[in-house]
C-alpha cells in the first residue's frame, strides 16, 4: 500500500494550478509535435528542454511539462498517419497501414477516435505498470555496486544497438562516438583536461543539450532541405472528410481484446532496454495480425489494425519510463532526452531518486495520469483543431524549428561557440542518418559516458586495480551475459525485427 | 563506397583518439585506473566497429545530387553566419534574415519567404522574450 500512498501524495503535488497548466500546455504542444511530420517526441522534447531550463522551471514542473509533451506526441503521431498516410513520427508508422485505408473508406473520424481511445488505454495501463514495476526495480537496483552499474551501462548500449539498428557495427560505432564525446573536458576524478586541445571552451566538456538539439532537431532541417520539392514531406489533408468522431460501440467491443494484448506487449517492449515505442507498435501490430487476422483484412482498413499499434506505442512510452526512472538507464530515444533534462537539473535518476526526490517521481507519475485524461479529451472532440495545424507547410515550419533550437541553446549559455558546436552536431546527425548509423546510442554515450567511466574506476579503486572485480558478483555476470547475447543474437539470428520495417530517412526520431 | 569511407574515417578517428589518450597528462593524485584507460577502451571499440563497417559495408545510401549537397552546405554557412551575427546584429534582425533564407530554400517564393522570416523572428521575440522573459541576443537597437 506504500505505493498507493506515495501516488496519492504525488497527486497532491501535481494538482496545483501551475502544474495542471503545464501539463495542459505540454499535452497540447506534444500532440502538435507528434502530428507534424518531421517533428517527433525526441526532437520535440529536445527543443523544449533548453527552453524549460532557461525559463528556470524547478524540476517537477519542468519534468511534468516535458513528459506531457512525450505522451502527447505519442497521441499526435497517429493523426497524420491516418489522414495523410505519412507517419507523424516513427512509432506511428504502423498506424498508416490500416489507418489510411480506413480514412479512404470515409471512416477517418472513426479511425481517429478509435486510435485515440486505444492510445488512452495503452498509456493508462502502462502508467499503472510504471507505478508498480518501478519500485520493484528500485529494490533490485539498490543491490547494485559500481561494477554492476558498469555492466548495466554496457547492457544498455549492447541491446540498444541490437534491437534498434540494422547493423551492429554501426550501433557500436555510434555508442563509441557518443562515449568519446563525453570524454572531452576535465576528468572528474583527477582534474586533468582530456581531449580539449588547449581550447578553454572545451574544458567543461560538450554540453549534452547542445549535442541533442543539434543531432535531433537541426539534422531534421537538413533532411527537409534535401527532400525539398519531393512529395515525401508534404501531404494534403484538405480532401479528407472527418465524418463522425465517435466510433460505434460494436467497433470498440471488437477491438477491446486487441487493445488489451497490445498494451501488455507494448509495455514489455518499452521496459526492455533499447526497445522503444517503435518496437512496441511494431510487435503489437505483427502479433495481432498473426492472431486475429483470419480474413486478411489487416492492411485494408481493419479497426483492429489501428487499435493495436496505437495501444502498443503508448504503452511502450510508459514502459520506457520504468528503466529511466528506476535505474537511470533510458530504454529509448525520448527517455534518453528526458534523462538529459534530469541531469541538467542536477537530479540523478536511479534508485536513490525514489528516496531522495519522491516528490519529483510521484508528482510526475500523477501528472501522467492527469495528462492522459487531458489528451483523451483533446484528441477526440478537438481533433479537427490539430488537423488544421497539419496544413502548415514544412517550408514555414522548419525555419521556425531551427530558430527555436538556436534560441534555446543561446538562452542557456549565450555563447556563439555553443551554437557552432550545435551546427556541427546538426551536420554530423544528418550524415549519420544518411549512413544509417543510429543516433540514439550517440546521445546515450554522451549522457552516460562519464558515469560509466566513474563506475568502472570506482569498482577498480575498491578492488585496488584488480580487473576481475568487474565480473565478481553473480548479478554482474548476469548483466554481462545479457549484454553479450543482446549484442550477438541479432547478428546470428538474422535481423529479426528491423529488416521487416521499411527503411525511412526519418528515423532520427526513434520514438 | 560510403560505408568504406565511414569505416576508414572511423579507423583514423580511433587511432587519433587513442594517440591523444596516451598524451593525457597524469596528475599526482590518481586512482588505480587513471584517466587514460577508459578513453583507450572507447578508442578500441570505435576502431573495431569501424573495421567491421569497412570490411562489410551496407548498401549505398541515396545521396542527393551535387546541387542539393551544395545547398545544404550553403545553409550550414548561413547558420554559422547567424551564430556570429547574433551578438552584433541582435536577435530580431539576424533571425529574420536567417529564417527567411531557410524558408526560401525550402521552396517558398522570395517575397513570402521574407515575410515569413519577419513573422517568425517577431513571433519568437514576442513569445519567448516579452511573454516568457527569456534573454535573447541584444543588438545595437536593443532587440
Amino acid at each position: 500500500m506504500d505505493t498507493l500512498t506515495a501516488l496519492a501524495h504525488g497527486f497532491s503535488i501535481a494538482l496545483t494550478f501551475q502544474n495542471l497548466g503545464l501539463a495542459l500546455i505540454g499535452c497540447f504542444l506534444g500532440t502538435i509535435i507528434g502530428a507534424l511530420p518531421g517533428l517527433g517526441p525526441s526532437n520535440g522534447v529536445a527543443i523544449l528542454i533548453p527552453l524549460a531550463f532557461t525559463l528556470g522551471l524547478p524540476a517537477t514542473p519542468a519534468l511534468i511539462l516535458l513528459t506531457s509533451v512525450y505522451y502527447g506526441a505519442m497521441y499526435g503521431g497517429r493523426i497524420s498517419s491516418i489522414l495523410l498516410n505519412i507517419p507523424g513520427d516513427e512509432p506511428a508508422l504502423m498506424t498508416t497501414l490500416d489507418g489510411y485505408p480506413m480514412a479512404k473508406k470515409g471512416m477517418a473520424g472513426e479511425a481517429l477516435a478509435l486510435s485515440g481511445i486505444a492510445s488512452f488505454v495503452g498509456a493508462f495501463f502502462a502508467t499503472w505498470g510504471l507505478v508498480f514495476l518501478a519500485p520493484q526495480l528500485v529494490k533490485v537496483a539498490l543491490l547494485f555496486g559500481p561494477a554492476e552499474y558498469f555492466a548495466l551501462f554496457a547492457l544498455a548500449f549492447a541491446t540498444l544497438g541490437g534491437i534498434a539498428s540494422r547493423n551492429q557495427a554501426k550501433a557500436a560505432l555510434a555508442a563509441g562516438l557518443g562515449l568519446g564525446i563525453a570524454m572531452i573536458g576535465v576528468d572528474g576524478q583527477t582534474g586533468v583536461p582530456r581531449f580539449s586541445f588547449g581550447e578553454v571552451h572545451l574544458y567543461d566538456g560538450i554540453d549534452f543539450l547542445v549535442a541533442i538539439v543539434g543531432l535531433f532537431a537541426l539534422s531534421e532541417v537538413f533532411i527537409f532541405l534535401e527532400h525539398r520539392g519531393t512529395t515525401k514531406a508534404t501531404g494534403d489533408a484538405s480532401g479528407i472528410k472527418l465524418g463522425r468522431l465517435t466510433p460505434p460501440w460494436s467497433m470498440i467491443k471488437q477491438t477491446a481484446p486487441t487493445m488489451a494484448r497490445s498494451t501488455v506487449l507494448g509495455f514489455i517492449a518499452g521496459v526492455l532496454p533499447g526497445a522503444g515505442a517503435s518496437l512496441g507498435s511494431f510487435i503489437s501490430y505483427s502479433v495481432e495480425k498473426r492472431l486475429v487476422d483470419k480474413h486478411n483484412t489487416f492492411g485494408t482498413g481493419d479497426p483492429r489494425g489501428v487499435a493495436a499499434p496505437e495501444a502498443g506505442n503508448n504503452a511502450a512510452a510508459g514502459g520506457a519510463l520504468v528503466p529511466m526512472l528506476a535505474l537511470g538507464v533510458p530504454g529509448s530515444g525520448t527517455t534518453a532526452v528526458l534523462l538529459a533534462m534530469l541531469l541538467a537539473l542536477n537530479i540523478t535518476p536511479g534508485p536513490l531518486l525514489f528516496t531522495n526526490n519522491p516528490d519529483v517521481v510521484w508528482g510526475l507519475i500523477a501528472a501522467l495520469f492527469i495528462g492522459n485524461v487531458m489528451l483523451l479529451v483533446m484528441n477526440i472532440p478537438m481533433v479537427s483543431l490539430f488537423v488544421r495545424v497539419l496544413l502548415v507547410p514544412p517550408r514555414y515550419l522548419m525555419p521556425a524549428v531551427a530558430m527555436i533550437s538556436f534560441v534555446g541553446i543561446y538562452g542557456i549559455s549565450g555563447s556563439t561557440f555553443d551554437l557552432m558546436v550545435m551546427v556541427g552536431f546538426g551536420v554530423l546527425g544528418w550524415l549519420l542518418r544518411k549512413l544509417d548509423v543510429p543516433l540514439v546510442p550517440v546521445i546515450l554515450g554522451v549522457l552516460l559516458g562519464n558515469q560509466m567511466e566513474a563506475n568502472m574506476r570506482r569498482a577498480m579503486t575498491i578492488s585496488d586495480g584488480d580487473w576481475s572485480a568487474l565480473v565478481s558478483s553473480p548479478l554482474a555476470i548476469g548483466l554481462w551475459a545479457f549484454a553479450f547475447f543482446g549484442f550477438i543474437l541479432p547478428i546470428i539470428g538474422g535481423r529479426f525485427f528491423r529488416s521487416k520495417l521499411p527503411r525511412t530517412d526519418s528515423e532520427a526520431d526513434p520514438d | 563506397m560510403s560505408d568504406r569511407i565511414l569505416g576508414g574515417l572511423g579507423l583514423l578517428l580511433a587511432v587519433f583518439f587513442i594517440w591523444q589518450a596516451t598524451l593525457i597528462k597524469e596528475s599526482f593524485i590518481s586512482d588505480p585506473v587513471g584517466p587514460k584507460t577508459f578513453p583507450i577502451i572507447i578508442g578500441v571499440l570505435v576502431g573495431l566497429s569501424s573495421l567491421a563497417i569497412f570490411l562489410k559495408p551496407d548498401d549505398e545510401p541515396e545521396w542527393p545530387e551535387f546541387g542539393r549537397l551544395f545547398e545544404v552546405g550553403l545553409t550550414i554557412a548561413v547558420m554559422i553566419a547567424y551564430a556570429y551575427a547574433l551578438p552584433t546584429a541582435g536577435f530580431v534582425v539576424s533571425t529574420a534574415v536567417a529564417s527567411a533564407y531557410l524558408s526560401w530554400r525550402l521552396g517558398t517564393p522570395p517575397i513570402k519567404a521574407a515575410l515569413a522570416g519577419i513573422v517568425i523572428a517577431i513571433g519568437i521575440y514576442v513569445v519567448f522574450h516579452l511573454i516568457l522573459g527569456l534573454s535573447l541576443a541584444r543588438g545595437p537597437w536593443g532587440f
